[in-house]
Parts: C-alpha cells; structure tokens; sequence
C-alpha cells in the first residue's frame, strides 16, 4: 500500500471492466453469458474469463447452487419450527453467491454480509457454524482464520472498510491475496463503503467490492439508493467497475476472475455489480407482500439462476436422471446435517456471558461476573451448568406471574 | 533521564513501538510529511517510512474501519483521531467493530488497536477543538480507556497500550503538550506500573482528590495550595478510565473518609458520577461527607473567552475540597 503512485490504477487498468474513465452518462451494459432460458451467449470480453470452465465444472456450479438453496429453505424451516430465532434468506441470489465464492482462492479473505451464507459454505464453514448465530448461542460461527472469511457484519456496509484495510495489509506484505466484500444496494448509500472507496482508490489496495443489487434494502427499492446504475458510481471513485447479470453464474465467474486478476497484479480495487433479485423476504421477520407488486417477484422468477443453468446442461445432454438424483442426495445431506447440528446445539453456559470481552484480565469485569457467579449460586445450582431440578433455572421458569400463564392458555 | 516535552515523550514511545514491533502501523490525517497539527508524530515517517506512518484521507469512519482490516490481518494499528470533537464520525466503527470484534468472534479475532486522542480545553480553539468525549468510550464494554498527565506516563502508557491485545484509548490532554519533565527512556514497561493501576502523586490524610489527564497538575497545584491553609489532600492521578483502579482509590478514602473528583468533561453521566458511585457503594462506611464532583458544566464547550469559567480551576478544586471537609464554601447554608 501507500505507493507515491496513488490514484493511478483506476484510469490505467485495462480490459473488461475498466470503466474508470466513464463519468456517468450513458450506463453500462449488463455482461450476460447464459440467458434466462439456459443459452450460452457468447461475449467477446467476458468469453475468455470462463473459456476453462468444464461440463463438469459447470454440473459442480449446479450443485453448489441447488445446496445453497436448499440451506436456506431448511433453515427458513427450523425457523418456522422455532430452533432459530431468524434467519435471512438468500433466496434468488445463488448465482452471485456461488459465482464469486468459488472463484475465489483459499488465501483469499472474504468479508461479508448476514446474508452471504452461500458464500460462507464455499469457504468451508461448518454448516452447524452457519446457524449458530442465529439459534442466539453465540455472535458469530465459527474463526475466520480458518475459512479465511470474516464473521458476517451486520452493520450495513461496515465491512467494505474492513476489507480495504485487510487489503493494505496485504499488500504491505508484499502478497498476491485479495480481500473480497460482499454488500448490497442499500450499502452503497452508506458513508462506510464510500469511504472505502475513497481508500482502496488512494492506496490502489487489492480488494473486489461485490455489490449484490438485490433491489430491495428491507422495503426500500434500489432507487432510492441511487439514481443511477449502481456500477456507474465508482468511476467517480476512480474505480473500475462491471455490471453483471447477478443470476448468471458464469457472467459472475467472469466478472470476479476480471476484477481478482487486476488487484493480484497490483491494479487495485474493481467494483462489480451483480443484478439480482432478493426473492424472498429480508428476513424470516418480514413480510414483503407489505411494499412489493407480486408481478415484479414473477418476472425474476422467470430469470431464477439455478433454472437458467439446468436448462443449460439440458441442453447439453448433461442433465441425466442420475445426476440430478445425486445433486438432491447431496442437498439432502446438507441439510440433514445441518438440521442435527442446529437441534444438537449445547446452550451456553449463563457466565459464558463475560468471555472475550477483553483479551486480558479486566478488574470492572472480573468484579462483575464474580458477583453474578455468587448471585447464581445462591439458588444452589452450580454456576456451570445448572441441573434440571431446583436451581437457578427452575427459578426462572417459575418465576413468571402463573396466572399470566393461565390467561394465555386459555386465550389458545 | 532526559528533559523533554509531553509531546516529544509520546514521539519517543511511538519511535520505540515502531522499532519494536513491524506489525505497529500509524494512521491519521497530517501526521505523516507535517508530523501531525501538534507535531507528536514529528519526524516518524522520515525514519519509518510512509508504509508505517499512512496519512490517511479525511475520513474517521475510514481510518478506523480500515484500521480493524488492519487488525484483522495481524496489523496493530496506532490511529490518531487529530481533536476530541473528529472522533464522532468514527463513533461507530468503534464502538460496533473496534469494541465488540473479540468479544464477537469468541476471542479468535484481536483488536490491538490504539485509538490517540488530543483532548481536553485550555488552548483558546473555536468549536470541536476543545471536548472531554472519555465517558461515551468508557461506558463502552470491550475498550479501555486511558490518560496520562505526565511525559513519563505519556512515554510508557502509549507503549503499554500499543502492546496491549485489547483496544486501547489513548487520551491525550493537548494543553500539557509543552509541559516539560524528566523521561527515563531506558524504562523497562515489564517493571513500569501497569496501564491499568492508578498512581499516588501527593500522599494526604484528609481528603482524596481524584484526577486524570490535564487537571492532574491543577489538582497537584491545588493540593500544595491546600497544605498552605493546613488540609492534608491525597491527590490520585487515575491513569486507567477504564478500568478505573478502584482498589487504590478505595484505599485512600478509608484513610481520609472524603473524596472529590475532577474532570472537565461535563458533569451528567461522566466518569466522576461512576467513581462517586462506586466509591460509595464500596466504601460507605468510612465516608465522612458525600463524595464531591467538580466538573465541566453540561454545556456544548464553550467559545474560548469563557472557557476558564468551564474547566475546573485550582479555586473550584478548592473550593470542591472545603465542601467535602464541611468548611465554608461557596455553597454553605444551600441544603445539599
């Protein structure tokens, strides 16, 4: 990072994406290479990016997508079977998530979103990992050393920051990783991944900031964030960026490949939009029918990502019985696994509550949990793992009004 | 022993920090070619190089958030927040990300990061150049906050805290920049006194006078004042504002059974409302007075020509420490 140089990479970067001489005016088109019926189109900048991709390659895509999908409805699921609290659904922005994340390299690190968990499968996360946070038994899932992928943030646009800054950090050490962000349409608007920008432009750091233009930030459609094609403000910025068709998963593998090549060359940062559609609600507490046409969810339906590519390898004679029996064992498997790991689950311990704070010793603290450990033991019950009978969780339990209990009972 | 100003102590522990460490970087705005408006980072990236001392584009929010991607990546970041009155638009990405990432991560993910503040009235600046923000960071679980008032202090502390795993906020009183004092540079921070222990600076018998940052040479000064008129003060230099080392101001109100507290901040929901709360409620018994705070007023600072009405003075320390002892004051014959 901190060259003499800074501010330079934007206007001389050159190929597929270099739209940082591009000061507004006439927006960009979108890179599509499978359209929504499952033809592979061919584009003349984007083609060589994905020229390697096998038959197999792309079967594998398929699957990726059919198991991200297919975490989602599970846990959408124990959400509605009261084993999570919540759960953000993904539902519709498969190819922008499996495009991206397996293009990337293990040294590669990711910071996400909360609704990223796509992407935090193909960094190998643990699927019991993946809904720990959202069961409530912990903040985040799992250590992002050992995925190389940050703990999603739920701060919008917080993490664009965090990357830029893993991306100086990179590139003080002289490597040839990327720092990968994801966030949405309504994260551009936010002054964090602004100012993000306005860093990874001046140090020319190696970090790809992927935009998932799902069109919807809770209830406020993606015109309200911008009045222009989101891809059309880095130029501003000094940033090359694309704008993809974010449901299909080759145009996204291209992009990514475009935008990763250039920071590992020390072209600096590449800003991609992936034009996709949250097809389900922000999250399993929302309800979409409030503030959106029922027309608008139909006409994406129509451009669903994992179709377009199941009618592509049809069309390839690749779509036999036996792989899609496989493709649906697996995604069963997943999910099989992913619903034990969540109802297995041990429930913290109540002074769990203290841990990690601080990394070193904290007298304010200490003082703290000591007296909440005396407190919990006065009912008797180990401060642990308090017993089934008696103790301190018998106390809670019965320590409501029981004639609230009872007018509630009757109300059923 | 070397003479030299409160600034320079904290070049000299930056340069050591530096030195010691290749993973220590320093980041902000001006502090690189100008050395920093107050020119504590004089000199450092001439020697270190502009990999090491970043200036920073004009954005809290981006040098803090980027100074977590930093950390994230092994970094220990050193940012300077260049006045008190900048730090808000950082708010955010420290107390949400700065403060909550060890604790989120379950202990996998450090923060040593150091947050330098210029803090503190007395220099005579317009709006924003002049506030005492430590009380929003030290009701801020996951950070700890600090504050020397000496170049000694200022010499160790920032090198106490810039090895530190957890984050740390580095509260520099900017009207004793130019204050001299000897600095033993030789110093081992192993046998220094720890960040988190605060330090007797005047032993006295009959009131405990608690202080921290740029009021500890007033309430030195008051203390000397006191001794004249025959009232024995124990001054406490806090250093730690979080955690407060309540053990050694505890100590010293059973010895002298009253106890005041100074800051500039403003008085509601500041640090000196905690110390009086905690005091009491562990030391009740031997308390002969209520605990006594003389503060800021809950005012936006004020315009320079009244500012030495706003900060506490020797007088109002004083007369602070006649209202503990239940001798005339400027409030006698007021109830309580």
């Amino acid at each position: 990072m901190l060259t003499d140089e800074v501010g330079q990479g934007g206007t001389t970067a050159s190929g597929p994406g270099n739209n940082a001489g591009h000061r507004g005016g006439a927006s960009q088109n979108l890179v599509q290479l499978i359209t929504p019926q499952g033809e592979r189109v061919s584009h003349p900048e984007y083609d060589p990016w994905v020229r390697d991709i096998s038959d197999e390659q792309l079967g594998s895509l398929y699957e990726d997508m059919v198991v991200i999908r297919r975490i989602d409805t599970e846990a959408t699921a124990l959400q509605r079977q009261g084993e999570l609290a919540l759960w953000p659904p993904l539902l519709g922005q498969e190819a922008s998530q499996i495009g991206s994340a397996r293009t990337l390299r293990e040294d590669d690190f990711v910071f996400s979103s909360y609704r990223d968990n796509g992407v935090a499968y193909c960094r190998g996360v643990d699927l019991t990992d993946i809904v720990r946070v959202w069961r409530g038994n912990a903040s985040s899932g799992w250590d992002p050393y050992t995925v190389n992928m940050a703990v999603p943030q739920i701060i919008i646009g917080a993490q664009t920051l965090h990357a830029t800054g893993y991306a100086m950090g990179i590139q003080n050490d002289g490597a040839d990783s990327v720092a990968f962000t994801y966030f949405g349409d309504g994260a551009t608007s936010e002054g964090d991944v602004n100012e993000a920008m306005v860093f990874a432009a001046s140090f020319q750091a190696p970090v790809v900031f992927f935009c998932q233009n799902n069109h919807w930030a809770i209830s406020e459609p993606v015109r309200l964030q911008s009045h222009v094609h989101i891809a059309d403000r880095p130029a501003g910025f000094g940033i090359p960026s694309m704008r993809v068709d974010g449901n299909d998963v080759l145009a996204v593998m291209a992009a990514t490949r475009v935008a990763l090549d250039r920071a590992r060359r020390g072209g600096g940062p590449t800003f991609i939009e992936a034009v996709t559609y949250r097809m389900g609600p922000h999250t399993t507490a929302d309800d979409p029918t409030r503030y959106r046409d029922a027309n608008e969810l139909e006409d994406w339906a129509a451009k669903d990502p994992i179709r377009r590519v199941k009618a592509l390898l049809d069309r390839k004679g690749l779509l036999t019985e036996e792989f899609e029996a496989a493709v649906q064992r697996k995604a069963d498997a997943v999910a099989r696994e992913m619903r034990a790991g969540c109802t297995g689950m041990p429930d913290p311990e109540p002074l769990d509550i203290f841990k990690h704070v601080y990394s070193t010793p904290n007298s304010w603290l200490d003082r703290q949990q000591d007296h909440y450990s005396r407190y919990l033991a006065s009912f008797g019950a180990p401060t642990g793992a308090e017993s089934e009978e008696g103790g301190y969780s018998s106390y809670v339990a019965s320590s409501g009004d029981p004639e609230d209990a009872d007018s509630e009972e009757g109300a059923r | 022993m070397t003479q030299m100003t409160f600034a320079r102590a904290i070049n000299s522990g930056l340069r050591k920090s530096l030195e010691h460490d290749p993973k220590v970087i320093l980041m902000g705005e001006d502090i690189g070619t100008l050395g920093g408006v107050f020119r504590v980072t004089d000199g450092l990236q001439k020697d270190f190089g502009m990999h090491r001392v970043v200036d920073t584009p004009l954005a809290e929010s981006g040098i803090m958030g980027t100074a977590v991607g930093l950390a994230y990546r092994g970094y220990r970041p050193v940012v300077e927040i260049q006045f008190d009155g900048f730090i808000y638009p950082a708010f955010d990405q420290i107390v949400c990300q700065v403060a909550k990432l060890h604790y989120r991560t379950q202990g996998h993910v450090k923060m040593p990061i150091t947050i330098r503040v210029p803090f503190g009235g007395g220099i005579g600046s317009p709006e924003h150049h002049s506030e005492s923000p430590e009380a929003y960071f030290t009701h801020t679980s996951g950070l700890r906050v600090v504050s020397p008032s000496s170049p000694q202090d200022a010499y160790t502390m920032i090198q106490q805290a810039i090895s530190c795993d957890d984050p740390v906020l580095y509260f520099e009183p900017k009207r004793r920049y130019h204050d001299k004092g000897d600095v033993d540079e030789t110093l081992d921070l192993g046998s220094a006194l720890p960040l988190e222990k605060a330090r007797v600076i005047t032993d006295g018998r009959d009131v405990t006078l608690v202080a921290y940052g740029p009021l500890v040479k007033t309430a030195r000064d008051a203390a000397i004042a006191a001794a004249d008129e025959g009232v024995s003060v124990e001054v406490i230099d806090l250093r730690s504002l979080a955690p407060v080392d309540y053990a050694a101001v505890e100590a010293s109100v059973r010895k002298t059974g009253r106890l005041v507290i100074t800051h500039e901040a403003g008085q509601s929901g500041g640090l000196g409302a905690e110390v009086a709360a905690s005091i009491t409620e562990r030391c009740f018994y031997y308390l002969e007075a209520a605990p006594v705070r003389v503060t800021g007023f809950d005012v936006p600072y004020p315009y320079s020509k009244l500012e030495m009405h706003h900060l506490p003075s020797l007088d109002r320390i004083l007369d602070g420490v006649d209202r503990a002892l239940g001798r005339p004051n400027s409030l006698s014959g007021l109830e309580g």
